[in-house]
């Protein structure tokens, strides 16, 4: 009977089907990499960078004691370092970002300016983070 | 280009309407960036005086606080779609995303208080 050679295969069917993940970053396309980063750098953001920026604010205005503080913590290189991990997740962040509504208006969606505009993304998020780092040091 | 389909997708359309909010909060943001944080960096406060000055404007304390409401709401959009994505189990995600919102929900007010607390 066909339905039960049907039953069948679906039982047959049910075993745990093979799964392939590729997790290695180099063996992925620019715009894999760039996905992930933005997805990475986004739960940066959220924390622990916006709280850390909402309280650098608040202290800061709060008292001139406060100010002072924040202006000491950032003299020291391993802050401005921090910072600069900082910098580029907001940067990156910004500029894939930017890419995203570039593709939302169907420009450069094909394979070869996707790979393009992914590189430029990273371009632009290590030139964005070296501008800071001059300007911190 | 065309994008048919036989029948309208079921649904009230919630997903349209975060995606489009994650977009114009991405722009009022890069507003912001774009002509806030230069302006600061123009104004250079090299002191605490200064820096409470900038944000005795009230422009300037009122793009901060459009640009710290963008943020937040962004990061809810952002952040839920994340636990959608990697938190499968029911009560866990509720809980995660409950915790979320209530976190989000304080920065709003803190944010307030920062800005006109004093």
């Amino acid at each position: 009977m066909i339905a039960d050679k049907e039953i069948k295969n679906m039982s047959a069917a049910t075993k745990p089907r093979p799964k392939y993940y590729e997790f290695n970053l180099a063996h992925m396309w620019p715009p894999a990499v760039l996905s992930i980063f933005h997805r990475v750098s986004g739960a940066l953001l959220f924390f622990p960078l916006l709280p850390l920026a909402l309280w650098i604010l608040q202290s800061s205005l709060g008292s001139e004691e406060g100010w002072a503080r924040w202006r000491d913590v950032f003299a020291s290189p391993l802050a401005k370092i921090l910072a600069l991990g900082a910098t580029w997740c907001l940067a990156h962040h910004f500029f894939a970002g930017i890419r995203y509504l570039v593709l939302d208006m169907h420009f450069f969606t094909g394979k070869a300016a996707a790979r393009a505009t992914a590189l430029a993304v990273f371009a632009l998020g290590a030139i964005a983070t070296l501008v800071v780092a001059g300007l911190l040091w | 280009m065309t994008h048919g389909y036989a029948k309208d997708p079921v649904g009230a359309h919630y997903g349209t309407g975060n995606w489009l909010v994650q977009r114009i909060t991405a722009l009022v943001m890069a507003a912001y960036i774009a002509i806030a944080v230069p302006y600061a960096l123009w104004r250079a406060p090299a002191s605490h005086a200064q820096w409470k000055a900038l944000f005795a404007g009230g422009f300037f304390r009122l793009a901060t606080m459009l640009f710290l409401a963008s943020l937040i709401w962004h990061a809810w959009i952002g952040m839920r779609d994340i636990l959608i994505d990697y938190v499968h189990h029911y009560a866990m995600r509720l809980a995660t995303q409950a915790a979320v919102a209530i976190v989000l929900a304080f920065y709003v007010a803190w944010s307030f208080s920062i800005l006109w607390g004093r």
